[in-house]
């Protein structure tokens, strides 16, 4: 994107720059209130289409496709990689220590609950965010989206409610993946590579990791999913005019959907650790 | 209730069936002119041709419905628009707008860029929503009515984008086929293949080349020709243009106006063209109305500086409209710099 810095033909008093600024700061503050509204309208409009009319087939299977299966080998390979990394990090800090052996519970907690189903979500808000976000805004700028509603077809039940749907209903498949392939991936490197004994290795994670970690885990993504969904089309269908809107679309929607999950991850996190001590009697073991 | 108040019921709304039509006195029957075909050439349009389609309006005229006498006055037109105003942010658009589109009328609204015709066409179809006023069709007000029932109104307009809008995800076949897999769930794959057959070829387009190509694949003027062969695929009551002209060469201008003239004659589909080629509303419109940009108005000024036929809006006095249809800057270039 080219800037040009601008001419400036008179320059402005003092007073009026004062001016100028404050009423810059009041239009991002309303600006920032008005989206945050208007993205609440758009996802009460999204989940009313879902809930009356559901998605059509003929929609539903490219977005199921580019989703689920066209997501899944990025997301695997991120997770395999992030299990070996896990295992590089903190390898030393545990001999250090003399836990070495523990090591596989500590990977293997920290891939369930945490960063399995927030990099399934990255990688989704990555991948096909901002492909949404890209999409429909150039269908927003082409006058696509005024065609649709033009023949009668509401454009958030065609365009949105099945990708919504897909991000939705995929995420928790997509992050069991990232889970298994990081378990797998952070094993291969402790065990094979740095010499941690095996049966210590499944033992202390066994121990360790409980269903409810997991179940927290594709839990949480669930809402990385939604959130992902309904901040990208949001963004693609309130895209300015041109090529720059576009792009900018793009990538306001990544970074407001990494923001969103981040958000939601220590929300859902501090929730789902009080479910867990006040219900459950806490974790499941111990590391010492 | 009788025979005569239910078919004076149904003038009234609107829903008649084929009737005889009489002329009366100021009406006098002409047969419908046989419809052009595309790329053949089309005389300017003749006086005859304007009485023809002011007949076409039926308002006043009286019919003969199993012997009944009856005078058509009470039909709303297809589409009215009551006191519009249009206001984005601190920028009015459109002010106190009121034109009516009669059934089997094409209006073409010319004007300069920025006076917003744009914004009053997607009034038109509640695209954009009035600030204040009312758009009617066919007596509804497209503010008020539900989503369902806006979402059905839309299946009787047909609506031509400037850019063709055609969906680049989907062949040319699936774009045409769009609104009838949408809204003819009970058409059959073969006849819904049939249609669009029929409707690529009625814009001069033969399926056996296109149908299979992708929009990025054909040029411009095939484009434009198709996002009229999918604005025609419900059989709307009502045609939208949206510059359907602009960045064409004079020859495929001609063929979309021909396609244009075809629609209303040989379909009767009334028609709102918006555009800035003063020959293709001349050509097409059997009324002609003229906005004027909002920001250069007096305070009492109404924006529409002109309504009238194409013959009178070549004799119109305003100097603006003069200056439009001639296509004179003028002292525009002056005007501009000053903002205005």
């Amino acid at each position: 994107m080219m800037r040009v810095k601008s001419l400036e033909w008179e320059k402005p008093s003092r007073w009026e720059r004062f001016v100028e600024s404050t009423a810059t700061i009041g239009r991002a503050i309303t600006g920032r209130v008005a989206l945050a509204g208007n993205l609440a309208v758009f996802s009460v409009a999204t989940i009313f289409w879902l809930v009356v009319k559901g998605a059509k087939r003929e929609t539903l299977t490219p977005a199921f496709y580019n989703v689920g299966v066209l997501s899944l080998p990025v997301v695997m390979l991120t997770g395999t990689f992030i299990g070996m990394v896990l295992a590089v990090q903190s390898y030393p800090q545990f001999k250090l220590v003399g836990l070495e052996t523990r090591i596989g519970a500590a990977i293997n907690l920290s891939l369930v609950k945490e960063l399995g189903p927030v990099l399934a979500a990255t990688m989704l808000a990555g991948r096909v965010g901002s492909a949404l976000a890209a999409e429909l805004g150039t269908m927003r700028v082409t006058e696509q989206i005024d065609a649709l509603a033009s023949m009668g077809v509401n454009p958030i039940h065609y365009l949105v409610t099945p990708r919504f749907l897909a991000c939705l209903t995929l995420i928790p498949g997509l992050t069991l993946f990232a889970d298994l392939m990081g378990v797998v991936g952070g094993a291969f490197f402790s065990i094979k590579l740095l010499g941690v004994d095996w049966s210590y290795y499944w033992e202390y994670s066994r121990n360790m990791v409980g269903l409810f970690d997991v179940f927290a885990g594709m839990f949480k993504s669930v809402f990385f999913g939604a959130a992902i969904a309904l901040i990208c089309c949001h963004q693609g269908f309130r895209c300015g005019a041109g090529a720059e809107g576009v792009g900018k679309a793009a990538t306001s929607s990544f970074v407001i959907s990494f923001v969103a999950i981040l958000f939601l991850d220590l929300l859902l996190g501090i929730g789902l650790d009080q479910i867990q001590t006040q219900f459950l009697g806490g974790p499941k073991g111990s590391m010492i | 209730m009788t025979d005569e108040t239910k078919r004076n019921d149904a003038a009234t709304n609107g829903e008649l069936k084929p009737v005889r039509v009489e002329p009366n006195v100021e009406n006098e029957a002409r047969p419908y002119p046989l419809p052009n075909l595309v790329g053949e050439s089309n005389p300017e349009p003749s006086a005859e041709r304007r009485d023809v389609a002011s007949e076409r309006l039926i308002e006043g005229a009286v019919v003969v419905e199993d012997g009944v006498k009856k005078v058509l006055r009470r039909r709303p037109p297809l589409l009215e628009i009551q006191d519009l105003n249009v206001i984005f942010g601190e920028n009015q658009v459109l002010r106190d707008i009121n034109l009516k589109v009669r059934r089997g009328e094409t209006v073409a609204v010319i004007g300069e860029s920025g006076c917003g015709k744009t914004v009053l066409l997607k009034n038109m179809i509640g695209l954009i929503a009035p600030t204040t006023g009312r758009v009617l069709f066919k007596g509804k007000d497209l503010a008020r009515v539900s989503d369902k029932a806006l979402t059905e109104i839309r299946t009787h307009y047909g609506f031509v984008f400037q850019m063709a809008a055609l969906f680049d995800s989907m062949t040319i076949a699936d774009n045409v086929a769009f609104p009838l897999r949408q809204h003819r769930r009970n058409m059959r794959r073969s006849e819904v293949k049939e249609r669009v057959e029929s409707l690529l070829e009625e814009v001069g387009l033969n399926p056996k080349i296109v149908a299979n190509k992708t929009p990025a694949e054909i040029s411009g003027g095939m484009r434009k020709r198709v996002g009229f062969a999918r604005a025609l695929a419900m059989e709307p009551e009502l045609m939208l243009y949206d510059e359907p002209t602009t960045g064409l060469d004079p020859i495929m201008s001609d063929v979309i106006n021909e396609l244009m003239i075809e629609v209303r004659d040989r379909r009767r589909v009334a028609g709102v063209l918006i555009t800035h080629d003063m020959k293709s509303a001349e050509k097409v419109a059997d009324r002609i109305v003229m906005l004027y940009p909002h920001a250069r108005l007096e305070p009492d000024e109404p924006q529409m500086i002109f309504d009238g036929t194409p013959e009178e809006i070549e004799r119109a006095t305003d100097p603006r409209v003069a200056q439009f249809i001639r296509g004179e800057a003028g002292e525009r270039l002056r005007e501009m710099s000053a903002g205005r």
